[in-house]
């Protein structure tokens, strides 16, 4: 695979081709609805030589500019369930925080195994037409008492929607925010999983609590990355507002354009650049 | 259609929860603005002050003190550190969704929903630690 080996990068070039990197990612991340953040580390790691650490940290900026920018958009398309988020968020900002001190703990190559590991998995789950199970089951009388379930306008009415495996959906989200703070990314694909498979919670309702979700839960280990150093201005600087412009540009266009051939193209450089992770970490090369 | 928990209450309480959230998106979309420009504004000068210098991220070596904790950020961002003019933007950034979380405190409590209050206030309790303790651990 093509690096930047030989090339020597001073500072404006560095910057410049981190930012259109980095817009190119948010711009397709967008559209695809695959998140960004996923392939900001392996670009910065195996494209620019970046330690890892300083990738981590800037992508974790990154995934809160995504998520926080992307909020109105959000809203306007979907129902959040405030309730659901914030209870769910206990689990994720405890998991960040784990996620985020295990970063030190952890060996880089390790890091990168399981980085390798989690980009395969979401290229998998982008691929997957995901089976839906209606109403058979019995609510989690849990949900009642946390007034968790809801309802919201749809094109035939005011839906009403329960919320199932309460206890399984609260430690899929521990784990999410343990990645999260871990590999610096938004983890959308396992919040997905907790919220759509496990609590089977309408697909309208679950992408946009779980946008509300991923700025919480990346703020939870932005603090501790902070007092490790791990956050670097010059380098977060052109990752930050390359995603950030490339995800509003995307949204933007998400409208109009057919994503499916997109869709397989972008789960395929990720499938590439996880196996390149896999590799360079099991060779122990970060 | 008929759920356990009756019908009437619901569409309130969801409805109530769409606009807190729509007032809540444009807060945290302002506040990535308000970032973004900070940033930018160290940006500029960083830039133009040595373009030609060499551009090294190969090896990790400690951030200088005063860009790993929110007053040293806030110290010399003000004393005109470019570097640290960059930080206080991102700083900006990861303080945006506490103030979503603030916000929720409230509106659960006029709600008057107060296990909720409850729960809102222990995520709150974590993100402050990590921004402000967890270098006691770190």
């Amino acid at each position: 695979m093509f690096v930047w080996h030989t090339v020597k990068l001073n500072v404006l070039e560095f910057t410049f081709l981190v930012w259109a990197g980095s817009l190119i990612a948010g711009f397709l991340g967008a559209l695809t609805g695959l998140g960004g953040g996923v392939v900001l580390v392996p670009l910065l790691t195996i494209f620019f030589h970046v330690d890892l650490h300083y990738a981590i940290g800037a992508s974790l900026v990154s995934v809160i500019a995504t998520s926080s920018g992307s909020a109105a958009t959000y809203v306007k398309e979907g129902f959040s369930n405030i309730r659901i988020g914030m209870f769910l968020e206990i689990a994720t900002t405890f998991g960040a925080l784990l996620g985020a001190y295990l970063t030190a703990k952890v060996p880089a190559s390790a890091i990168a195994v399981i980085f390798g590991l989690m980009l395969m998995y979401s290229a998998y789950v982008s691929r997957r037409t995901r089976p839906r199970i209606n109403g058979e089951q019995v609510p989690d009388p849990l949900a009642t008492k946390l007034k968790m379930n809801g309802n919201f306008p749809d094109t035939s009415g005011i839906r009403q929607y329960n919320v199932y495996r309460v206890p399984a959906g609260f430690g899929v989200m521990f784990g999410a925010g343990a990645l999260s703070g871990l590999l610096g990314i938004g983890s959308g694909a396992l919040k997905v999983v907790a919220m759509d498979q496990a609590m089977k919670i309408p697909f309208k309702v679950s992408t946009t609590t779980s946008n509300f979700m991923i700025g919480v839960t990346a703020a939870a280990s932005a603090g501790v990355y902070l007092s490790r150093g791990y956050i670097d201005p010059a380098l977060s600087m052109p990752v930050m507002l390359g995603v950030l412009i490339g995800s509003l540009l995307g949204t933007r266009v998400l409208v109009k354009t057919q994503t499916k051939k997109l869709r397989l193209v972008f789960s395929l450089v990720i499938v590439v650049l996880g196996i390149e992770m896999l590799l360079k970490g099991f060779a122990g090369r970060f | 259609m008929a759920t356990a928990d009756g019908s009437g209450r619901w569409k309130i309480q969801e409805w109530y929860d769409q606009r807190i959230e729509n007032i809540i998106a444009q807060l945290l979309r302002a506040g990535v603005l308000t970032a973004a420009l900070v940033v930018i504004g160290g940006a500029i000068p960083y830039l133009s002050a040595n373009p030609r210098a060499r551009a090294d991220y190969r090896t990790f070596h400690n951030e200088l003190s005063e860009l790993r904790t929110v007053s040293g950020i806030v110290h010399s961002a003000f004393s005109g550190n470019v570097l640290a003019i960059m930080q206080l933007g991102l700083l900006i950034l990861i303080a945006t969704p506490i103030a979503r979380v603030v916000f929720s405190a409230f509106a659960f409590s006029r709600e008057g929903d107060y296990m909720y209050v409850a729960f809102t206030l222990i995520v709150l309790a974590v993100l402050l630690y990590s921004l402000f303790g967890s270098f006691l651990i770190a």
